[in-house]
């Protein structure tokens, strides 16, 4: 186990200095750092000096070794726009995204794992039907329309819910349901077919034998086996999550990690847009690379590959 | 007894693999209704210049906002009414299908290269190369697409050769994910050791026996990853950094009309349902494919 640990970190780390790499590339190739820094307009000359401030007019390699080795301190360097350091704007807003993402989250499993339990012991019947036109739906709306349409309904034609802001609470029901809708497909899917998979187990048959009551059998015997999966997917879930708040905050504008990059992007705040695409990368290889971990110990077959 | 003429034996006739297959299309109503949307929004795409009524780009300042013509003063002139600028919606909305479909099947064309090449070559040699295209594809999934996307579009600049480009460069995972499992699964199978055992070159293996193999998985994940092409499309341009005005995207259609859809509900609804369909159209008929050509493995 320890042997897997270290071989998954290591990888980890080598992933997150490539994904560091490939997105600091991307972004000065796709444009010219300091005409977009320097405004609309801005002379050739005001161009030259931002360059040399920013230090941009160095080779593309040593300002990435710069940059990378100042961002493992935390510092990311500063925020043209707001002229203030990056990862304290970021600090800020990163709170709002995690509640949001925890919100979506626990709606997702709230709603796709009885959905999947419930399927699987009633297969081909109307709630297993029910439950597939769902995750089809689901998967076919784009996730701003679907936020746009709980915005029409509950807020302004029912006025339930606020519509705008991150404010109090209930300001993050309707976009925790429009960002935790999007989960819901895969989380169903794999807890139907886990429990269909578990419960055609034999051991299933010997607790039915024995006499056990039906509730105990489902959920103390089969259920608990049938989650692991499921468990691995709500990491990778909640990285794609943080990933897709970008849309989802910026139509409730949510003061969240997700709008900041939105406006960030238009604004051509290339600092804080670097920044926030390597944060929400990181978070994706740390949820994974305890998904896996968890994998592997919850399953000792996955170590020795 | 001993029948003599063989002939008065009734003759059993088996349905060749091709009519079974026919058969389990029929009999899918998944696929059949994913096909039938299909089919009906390409052709309004392909026949949009003889089909819609007006020109798409043609502003009526005299006729901004006009109701579609299940409201009351909606007219047959303007089917589906008209946008802020007194543009036909109905027109727009059909030429805005030839945008959706055209860059999801060019994204999806691009990504399906890469990510094919890339899978087949890991699952083939394994080993080292594996390994390396392996951690390609996990440093792929690390990137955030939604947001990678949107930089490097609103830093080159939005155009539709642009976004196809960056969206064929991003969504190529899936397809290196199955492509690489599915030819692993192939690899120590006896027509490829009798291919190799016999001389036969890599490429002639990979062409004549992998890759024939595999194209039913590739056909699904080339379905689906339209559908995800055509999803990031309209989430681009709905953020204002995709397909630019005045070309008529369904994703801008519904972010220019956000800020009339407390009043008019129906200006985001339409653009919205049919894009919906779209993709529900071809994800059921992807989800089909799987399903027919794989009956004993869906779960």
């Amino acid at each position: 186990m320890i042997a897997y640990t270290l071989k998954r970190f290591g990888l980890a780390v080598l992933v997150a200095i490539t994904v560091s790499f490939v997105t600091f590339m991307l972004l000065r190739f796709s444009g010219d750092p300091a005409v977009a820094l320097a405004g609309a307009d801005a002379t050739p000359e005001d161009i030259e000096v931002v360059r040399v401030t920013y230090g941009l007019d160095r080779p593309l390699l040593i300002q990435y070794i710069d940059w990378g080795r100042r961002a493992l301190k935390g510092d990311f360097g500063i925020s043209p726009y707001f002229n203030q350091p990056v990862e304290k704007i970021i600090g800020n807003r990163l709170t709002i995204t995690m509640t949001l993402g925890a919100c979506a989250l626990s709606f997702a499993v709230l709603l796709a794992i009885p959905m999947g339990v419930l399927a699987a012991i009633r297969p081909n019947t109307w709630i297993d039907r029910l439950a597939l036109t769902v995750s089809v739906i689901g998967q076919a709306m784009p996730s701003f329309f679907f936020g746009l349409i709980l915005i029409i309904v509950f807020g302004v034609m029912l006025r339930w819910l606020p519509i705008s802001g991150s404010s109090t609470w209930k300001h993050f029901i309707l976009p925790a349901v429009a960002l935790g809708y999007y989960a819901t497909p895969a989380i169903m899917r794999l807890t139907r077919s886990g429990m269909l998979e578990v419960l055609g187990a034999d051991y299933i048959r010997t607790a039915r034998a024995k006499g056990l009551r039906a509730g105990k059998v489902l959920f103390k015997h089969a259920l608990r086996n049938a989650i692991i999966p499921v468990v691995s997917l709500l990491a990778v879930q909640f990285g794609f999550m943080l990933g897709g708040s970008l849309v989802i905050e910026t139509i409730f504008a949510i003061n969240g990690v997700g709008f900041l990059g939105y406006e960030s992007i238009s604004r051509a705040d290339l600092p804080m847009v670097q920044a926030i695409v390597l944060l929400v990368s990181m978070f994706y290889v740390v949820l994974t690379f305890f998904s896996d971990l968890l994998n592997a110990f919850l399953d000792p077959r996955l170590r020795v590959q | 007894m001993i029948v003599e003429n063989t002939a008065e034996l009734p003759e059993i006739i088996f349905p060749s693999p091709r009519e079974i297959l026919f058969q389990r299309t029929l009999r899918h109503k998944g696929f059949i209704i994913g096909a039938a949307i299909l089919a009906l929004i390409l052709a309004v795409a392909l026949l949009a210049p003889v089909l819609a009524p007006h020109d798409p780009y043609h502003q009526d300042l005299a006729h901004q906002m006009q109701n579609p013509v299940w409201h009351a003063d909606g007219t047959w002139r303007h089917p589906l009414g008209t946008d802020n600028l007194g543009r036909d919606y109905l027109s727009r909305l059909m030429f805005g299908a030839r945008i959706s479909l055209l860059i999801g099947i060019s994204a999806m064309l691009i990504s399906g290269l890469i990510g094919t090449t890339l899978g087949v070559a890991a699952g083939y040699f394994g080993g080292r190369t594996d390994m390396i295209i392996s951690f390609l594809i996990t440093t792929r999934l690390s990137m955030p697409v939604v947001l990678v996307a949107l930089a490097v579009v609103a830093l080159i600049g939005g155009s539709l050769t642009v976004i196809i480009w960056v969206l064929g460069f991003l969504i190529w995972d899936r397809f290196a994910v199955v492509m690489r499992s599915s030819t692993q699964q192939l690899r120590g199978i006896e027509y490829v050791s009798a291919a190799k055992a016999i001389g036969c070159s890599t490429p002639h293996i990979l062409i004549i026996e992998i890759i024939p193999n595999i194209l039913n998985n590739l056909i699904v994940v080339a379905t689906l990853e339209v559908a995800h092409a055509i999803l990031l499309e309209a989430a681009l341009s709905f953020l204002g950094m995709g397909v630019q005005p005045p070309l008529p995207s369904w994703g801008l259609m519904i972010a220019e009309g956000k800020e009339f859809m407390l009043f008019t509900p129906w200006v985001i609804a339409i653009p919205g349902v049919v894009l919906s369909l779209l993709v529900l159209a071809i994800n059921l008929m992807g989800d089909g494919i799987r399903d027919i050509t794989a009956p004993e493995g869906h779960s």
